[in-house]
């Protein structure tokens, strides 16, 4: 008898010992002479559960999880004798509650195949996409995403079509296509996970992009805190390159494209579009007035769209099944998936690729089954360092981009994290403003003095210093932060603070707290 | 462990010129400058400038934007501890704390034996496996003060 196992090698599953567990599982099968294929996946995103090992039946794949290289015997004997009882057994992976209530569209592989085998990425529906798109005119590649109702996924929710269409009329010439992967949010990991489980969709949505604006060039610029990421995306443009789906002559066609990585430097203001565009010109990562647009004047000074990862991981199922099925997901003006990361202090963080429209409450108490540490939730932060915290109260609110901007906050990313009842949000506002003036770019003045006054003013808001005087003093603050920086780093960091003063006054009256200068 | 060769004068113009025909080298450039010899001394801004055609000051001011980059040798082991919301949620404040005392250095500081480097990172996108850090590139998830312990007890006895 033969074994097919497949394991996850996204960064997060080795974080918690995936290699380790493969290692010890092939070492008990050796043993008792089995013969074995150990495949290396991208992660489900059931994290939980990681290090997860499935194994191939007839009835589909059975989960062993969270494993540690110590069970690795008793899991042996299991899947010997078909699935045999044993406490980490999870049934059928594709039945798992938390996967099965999901839409992949865009993660539907991650986790199913080897990132880097293309025949399989093909096999699974992969480049039908592209084909689909070559056929077509190039306009008619731009009306089909703009039909689609496809908003970018980095954050400001701007729809891809219009952005793709101001590139395609921006004349001849040289144009690029700029991935944006710089994802510094804390509790984000999709472009991660889309980068290192399923590269060649974004390979492919990028060629996609290419050909309906006329650019023959394509950068991913993504962070040195994803090594693992840059190391599959590297191998599969090489693979796709020497299978004829990059380069002078895509698919046999007379369009040409290719595309080269480019890693940062640790600068979170560089997932800002034009900052990042400096960043890969080589220059410091400062922010670009606007206009002139990107998609007018962007990279070297040439029209470029630029899109976050998993917009153009997106492109290319909207091409092959059309607009129409994937605007019929969502909600509102919130058209198609977002894949939600659940992360922080939850039960059952992962990744959670739904239609837009689930309620924070569900996404939070529903799906991630309440906090890790069994304590009552007292605070999500949504949409990264710059999104406002919501507290149990609104867990009402729509995840759609207009439902959380009437709430005054925003779904950025997606990434939402929990916080406990042991959180003080003095403390988190103080943080939100630290940030700001760690990564602020220096270029306009509100960001970079107006976050080290802020982090001065809640110093005293700390020690309990005229509370009441230096609150108002940090809501003035917020407002010059808020209308009068140039981009969101300044201009959103705000939302946190401002949202923990709201929601959570008492943190900020009553001086419980152990100061703890930073 | 880092293993990373003594800085050499003549290798970094070679590494160097292997980027001439790149658009907006700068950056790669100082990453394979960083990654050959662990750190990017002043002595090697001019052959930057030179090898790139820019300016002295622009490659200083690149060089001192980006968090990433080291003006002088990191210690033997380099550990990355995530500071970020999500780690912050499941205890990475008070881990944070435990390992600047037990190591006996701030953000960005090496001890005086050279063992070890502690640098903050604001997020390694492991955030569901959250407290994390990078351990000279191998990532490290779900750290509880023991493992943490284990770890240092490797890395600087």
């Amino acid at each position: 008898m033969s074994v097919r196992l497949f394991v996850s090698r996204d960064a997060a599953s080795l974080a918690v010992g995936a290699d380790e567990v493969a290692q010890s599982l092939a070492a008990a099968l050796r043993r008792r002479g089995i013969g074995f294929d150990l495949i290396r996946t991208g992660s489900r995103g059931l994290f939980w559960l990681e290090p997860l090992v499935e194994v191939e039946t007839p009835a589909g794949r059975l989960g062993y999880g969270p494993l540690q290289p110590s069970d690795a015997e008793a899991v042996a004997v299991s899947i010997l004798a078909g699935g045999a009882p044993h406490p980490s057994l999870l049934g059928l992976v594709d039945e798992i509650p938390y996967l099965k209530q999901q839409t992949r569209l865009v993660f539907d592989r991650s986790g199913k195949i080897d990132p880097l085998d293309l025949a399989a990425y093909r096999r699974e529906g992969g480049y039908r996409g592209l084909a689909k798109a070559l056929a077509l005119d190039p306009a008619a590649v731009i009306e089909t995403v703009t039909q689609s109702g496809l908003r970018g996924r980095g954050g400001a929710g701007f729809p891809a079509g219009i952005k793709w269409r101001t590139a395609a009329a921006a004349g001849g010439g040289q144009k690029y296509i700029v991935c944006n992967a710089d994802e510094g949010d804390s509790g984000t990991f999709a472009d991660r996970m889309l980068m290192e489980g399923d590269p060649f969709v974004l390979v492919e949505g990028m060629t996609i992009a290419g050909y309906a604006v006329g650019a023959n060039k394509g950068y991913i610029y993504t962070r040195s805190e994803y090594p693992h990421a840059v190391a599959t995306m590297n191998q599969a443009i090489a693979r796709a390159r020497a299978e004829g789906l990059l380069g002078p002559k895509v698919f046999d066609s007379t369009f040409a494209f290719d595309i080269e990585m480019r890693v940062g430097a640790g600068a979170y203001v560089c997932g800002e579009e034009t900052a990042l565009l400096d960043s890969i010109e080589g220059k410091r990562g400062q922010v670009r007035a606007k206009p002139p647009l990107p998609a007018v004047s962007g990279l070297f000074g040439k029209p470029t769209v630029i899109n976050n990862v998993i917009t153009l991981a997106s492109v290319p199922w909207i091409l092959a099944n059309g607009a129409e099925a994937y605007r019929d997901f969502g909600y509102g003006r919130s058209r198609g998936t977002m894949p939600i990361q659940l992360a922080g202090n939850i039960r059952y963080p992962g990744l959670f690729e739904a239609a837009f429209g689930l309620t924070l409450g569900d996404l939070v108490e529903k799906i991630g089954g309440g906090t890790a540490s069994g304590r009552p939730v007292r605070a999500v932060q949504v949409g990264g360092p710059l999104g406002a915290y919501f507290p149990p109260a609104l867990f009402d609110t729509p995840f759609d981009y207009e439902a959380f901007a009437a709430k005054d906050g925003l779904i950025g990313h997606g990434g939402v994290v929990v916080f406990d009842d042991r959180v003080d949000m003095a403390r988190q506002a103080r943080f939100a403003m630290e940030f700001c003036a760690f990564e602020s770019c220096g270029k306009c003045t509100p960001c970079r003095i107006g976050s080290t006054r802020g982090v001065e003013v809640m110093d005293r808001i700390l020690q309990g210093e005229n509370v009441e005087a230096n609150l108002a003093l940090i809501e003035e603050l917020c407002e010059t932060l808020r209308y009068g920086s140039l981009c969101a780093l300044g201009g959103f960091t705000p939302y946190p603070v401002m949202s923990a003063i709201r929601h959570f006054r008492d943190d900020f009256m009553t001086p419980k707290r152990r100061f703890v200068a930073a | 462990m880092t293993n990373q060769t003594a800085w050499n004068a003549a290798l970094a113009e070679e590494i160097i010129a292997g980027y001439k025909d790149i658009q907006g080298a700068t950056l790669p450039v100082l990453h394979a400058l960083q990654d050959a010899f662990g750190y990017i001394p002043d002595e090697a801004i001019a052959l930057v400038a030179r090898g790139l055609n820019i300016s002295r000051a622009d490659v200083y001011g690149i060089l001192t934007f980006y968090h990433d980059f080291r003006r002088s040798p990191p210690g033997r082991h380099v550990l990355q501890l995530c500071r970020a919301e999500s780690c912050q949620a499941m205890g990475g404040d008070a881990l944070a704390d435990h390992v600047r005392e037990r190591l006996g250095l701030d953000w960005g500081e090496t001890r005086a034996d050279g063992s070890v480097t502690l640098l903050p990172v604001f997020c390694l996108g492991l955030c569901a496996c959250s407290p994390s850090a990078l351990l000279d590139g191998r990532p490290l998830g779900r750290l509880s003060q023991e493992r943490m312990d284990a770890l240092l007890d490797e890395v600087a006895p």
